[in-house]
């Protein structure tokens, strides 16, 4: 009797998704039907995605071919650890967002529902088939229908310009990305014709041509995953999408790309050399500094979310970059440790990032404000999601106790152990990087004390957020299912880096597993304990009993005679919401401080103005100064061309009047 | 060729060639619609003239056809639907044209010298009577081209489109004693429905614009 391989139901699962989808199809107008069953039931899908690639973390790898795809072309199919780890990630945070859209899906908003419910779990499909494809072919297949997927979910509201410009501008980079993989996984086969991954593993590349795969590897997914400077997508299309929808974008699509580059630079390649470790390290640092930044002085909520995404993204470089450069050198114990931090910051920025943009999605929802400036004071309003927001937001921060402590604490541990490199400049180069990195974790905290104070905190700075409504119960429960990850991720980390350890070990060699065996599972050593070591549960006691009994001592100490008085207002007379620190001025420090990074057009009142008023607007240099005379490059270049299409037939007839006179010329005998 | 071993057929043919080059720069000089219909129907003739001369000193029975063909479509047909259009749209003005006539006249000449020139190599491999008039067929072919392209009106484009055809069936029969039978009923059939779609196009270009100018049409081109 033949068994049910995991492989096997994972791709009933691909199947399961798409018949979903296509469930939409049958009454596309029937919001009530499509919300609460079909994405209900792509939640239980994604369920059924993430226990099984749970379970297949650390199996053999098992391979299945498919009879689709072109004659003597079929698809393969491989189910291994380090496809698990991601199939997780997709699966869990899935359930989440699925749930969540459940609630969030209302009628007459842009493509009908059923075309919006079909969009969203082929996207969910094709993701997990680039996760399972073994071979370049359906590789490609499975990325560019993702692609196109993403591409319709962000233009659902299409009627307006300003999105269908996002959408363009996503599509644009998605395919110049697609080029570049495709030109290296062409490298990669090397002539030899054999499309497979299997066969790719196989070539042994010369130093050069493994180098230009790297690269060309680096720069697709790269511009998927919104490294600088292919990063300018993503705070567009993220604030275009529906939340459901940049949460899963943001979630779990920018992690196919890391997927892809892990798979292409330790699986497919082989034998790194150090200096792709530099540039990974280089670029990411670039990268996270550069979003973290911009995340700071933004004043619409999900574009903010969208500019910490591309730091996360960063940071997953500079750990993606420290494990080739360790790996080089064949410290595999530090690459160990490195490539945990990576999956673990993937799992850990998944699960937070698209906790936040659901909430933002809710308050959206609640109050049709985008602009942190005319949010404000809504956890009296929507108690719900200001809470689970917290959880996001101190995850977000890198704060302990919750996921993303762990995984930057892991990554600048790796850091830390570094100065055993043989090669003196990347010892000058790393403490300078680690420092660069905790720069970063600092300003992601500033953003996120921005994104949570101005918009829960405080008063409302508008009359009509009185009418705020917290989300319903579908929206809750997607977001606390988000939220119990974070603070699973954060609590029980050594649990997870076992399983995680799988996919290390495929990549590696080796894993984490054998230095922390010996540690129970309440506390994380990822060396040794006399170096570094952190008991989350410790943590989370020690910061429950304190905030109890500060609680207990100022109630008892206080003796509770309320003054009110005015003697030391300091000049405030009156306290209203408008007199509230605002997105712009909370940001105006680091605005000052990293100036030269910014591209600012202010516009400051004079004494005279009878209606004075204050703007900011901060724009990407790259922008100005890579996309547009790029832009105006391929405009001029295509105006070269439309100059031979003079629209004058007497002119046509020139053009073939001389080719046919210059041919009598040349081809005289 | 020298002159005492040409026949007397062979110089009634080079006259007739001569005559339809003459006539090719006289349609190039040509202001006016209605002569310029006339100068083509006459081309036709000489053209119908020369074939039958051809026909006749060769034996080739099938030129006759040709030469029927010809004196049909060209002379008679064609230039009576072009003076029924003219009529009917009412185009009897001058014809604009978009460089000067005595520039376009040294044109011609500068075409007729590239013509004779890539012609001689090609008539020398040639074994006919008639080898002389390829380079007077290709300076016509060039001619007819070069009127296309000056030209800012629909119907003198025309003319010069029907001009070239008779450039090309010169051609044939200076080179190879005319195209196989079918090949020239298909050419002249094209030629035919050429020009009657032509004239249903006048017709919507007219509605359209209010005039037959083509630099009305600029407008089409995508951008």
């Amino acid at each position: 009797m033949p068994t049910l391989l995991p492989i096997d139901t994972l791709l009933i699962a691909v199947c399961a998704w798409l018949a979903v989808g296509l469930a939409g199809l049958v009454a596309p107008r029937n919001t009530r039907f499509i919300a609460k069953t079909l994405f209900p039931a792509g939640a239980l899908v994604g369920m059924l995605v993430g226990f099984v690639s749970l379970g297949s973390l650390g199996a053999a790898p098992e391979t299945a071919v498919l009879a689709i795809g072109l004659p003597d072309l079929p698809f393969h199919l491989r189910l291994d650890s380090l496809t698990a780890i991601f199939g997780v990630l997709l699966g869990f945070i899935s359930v989440g967002i699925s749930i969540f859209a459940a609630g969030y899906f209302r009628e007459g908003e842009g493509t009908a529902p059923g075309l919006l419910c079909l969009e969203y779990h082929a996207f969910l499909a094709s993701m997990l088939m680039v996760l399972l494809a073994d071979d370049a072919y359906a590789f490609m297949v499975a990325w560019e229908s993702m692609a196109l997927a993403s591409f319709f979910l962000v233009t659902t509201n299409h009627q307006h310009a300003e999105i269908r410009r996002a959408g363009y501008l996503y599509l644009l980079i998605a395919h110049v990305g697609a080029i570049s993989i495709l030109l290296s996984f062409g490298v990669m086969t090397a002539n030899s014709g054999d499309y497979t991954f299997s066969g790719m593993r196989g070539q042994h590349l010369s130093s050069f041509w493994a180098s230009a795969a790297y690269l060309l590897a680096l720069f697709g997914f790269g511009a998927k995953a919104g490294l600088v400077p292919v990063h300018v997508w993503l705070p567009e299309a993220h604030p275009a999408a529906p939340s459901p929808v940049s949460a899963m974008m943001s979630g779990v699509m920018l992690k196919t790309a890391i997927y892809g580059l892990l798979r292409v630079s330790f699986d497919l390649l082989g034998s790194p050399i150090w200096w792709w470790g530099v540039v990974a390290l280089g670029v990411g640092l670039v990268t996270a500094l550069f979003g973290v930044l911009y995340s700071t002085v933004q004043s619409d909520m999900k574009r903010l979310l969208a500019y910490s995404s591309i730091e996360n993204i960063g940071l997953i470089a500079v750990g993606i970059g420290l494990t080739l450069i360790f790996h080089s050198y064949r410290m595999e114990a530090l690459a160990a440790l490195a490539m945990t931090a990576v999956l673990y910051h993937c799992l850990a920025h998944a699960g937070f990032k698209s906790l936040l943009f659901l909430c933002t999605g809710s308050v959206l929802h609640a109050t049709k404000e985008r602009s942190l400036g005319k949010l404000g004071g809504l956890i009296h309003r929507m108690p719900w999601v200001a809470w689970l927001a917290l959880a996001g937001v101190i995850a977000s921060a890198g704060l302990p106790p919750l996921s993303g402590f762990i995984s930057e604490w892991l990554l600048l541990q790796a850091f830390l152990f570094s100065p055993g490199l043989p090669h003196p400049w990347l010892n000058m180069i790393v403490p300078v990087a680690a420092a660069l990195v905790v720069l970063v974790a600092a300003l992601a905290g500033f953003a996120m004390v921005k994104f949570y104070g101005i918009i829960f905190l405080g008063q409302m700075r508008e009359e009509s957020l009185k009418d705020a409504h917290d989300a319903g119960w579908w929206e809750r429960a997607g977001l606390i299912w988000l939220a119990l990850i974070t603070l699973c991720l954060g609590i029980f980390p050594s649990s997870v880096i076992l399983r995680i350890d799988a996919a290390t070990r495929q990549l590696l060699g080796t894993g984490l597993s054998e230095r922390m065996a010996d540690h129970g599972w309440w506390m994380l050593a990822p060396i040794s304990v006399e170096r570094a070591s952190y008991q989350p549960l410790v943590f989370l006691a020690v910061i429950v009993a304190s905030v109890l009994l500060g609680r207990q001592l100022v109630h008892h100490l206080y003796h509770g005679r309320t003054r009110r008085s005015a003697a030391w207002d300091c000049g405030y007379f009156f306290q209203g919401p408008r007199a509230q620190d605002t997105a712009e001025g909370f940001s105006q420090p680091i605005r000052r401080i990293f100036e030269p990074m910014f591209r600012l057009t202010r516009h400051f009142p004079t004494a005279r103005d009878t209606q004075p008023y204050y703007s900011v607007k901060v724009e990407d240099h790259f922008w100005h100064w890579l996309y547009l005379p790029l832009a105006r490059l391929v405009g001029g270049i295509s105006g070269l061309i439309t100059l031979l299409q003079g629209g004058r037939i007497a002119i046509y007839l020139l053009y073939s009047f001389i080719t046919l006179i210059l041919l009598l010329l040349v081809a005289r005998p | 060729m020298s002159g005492a071993a040409i026949s007397f057929s062979g110089q009634l043919i080079n006259l007739f060639a001569s005559v339809i080059l003459l006539l090719a720069f006289a349609m190039l000089a040509q202001r006016r619609v209605m002569p310029l219909i006339n100068l083509f129907a006459l081309q036709g003739a000489t053209l119908f003239l020369s074939t039958v001369v051809v026909a006749v000193s060769t034996g080739q029975h099938h030129l006759y056809w040709s030469a029927g063909l010809t004196l049909v479509l060209k002379v008679i047909a064609l230039p009576l639907i072009l003076h029924r259009l003219v009529r009917r749209l009412y185009v009897k003005w001058e014809v604009e044209s978009l460089i000067n006539i005595p520039t376009i006249m040294l044109v011609g000449i500068g075409l007729v010298i590239i013509a004779f020139n890539v012609a001689l190599p090609i008539s020398q491999l040639s074994d006919t009577i008639t080898r002389g008039t390829l380079g007077i067929a290709l300076a016509t072919v060039m001619l007819a081209f070069l009127m296309m392209i000056t030209r800012t009106k629909a119907i003198p484009q025309v003319v010069g489109f029907l001009s070239m055809e008779n450039g090309l069936f010169l051609a044939a029969t200076s080179a190879t004693y005319g195209m196989p039978m079918v090949v020239e009923l298909g050419i002249a059939l094209d030629v035919l429905v050429g020009a009657i779609i032509l004239g249903v196009f006048f017709f919507q270009i007219r509605d359209q614009f209010d005039s037959l100018d083509i630099r009305h049409m600029e407008r089409l081109k995508d951008l």
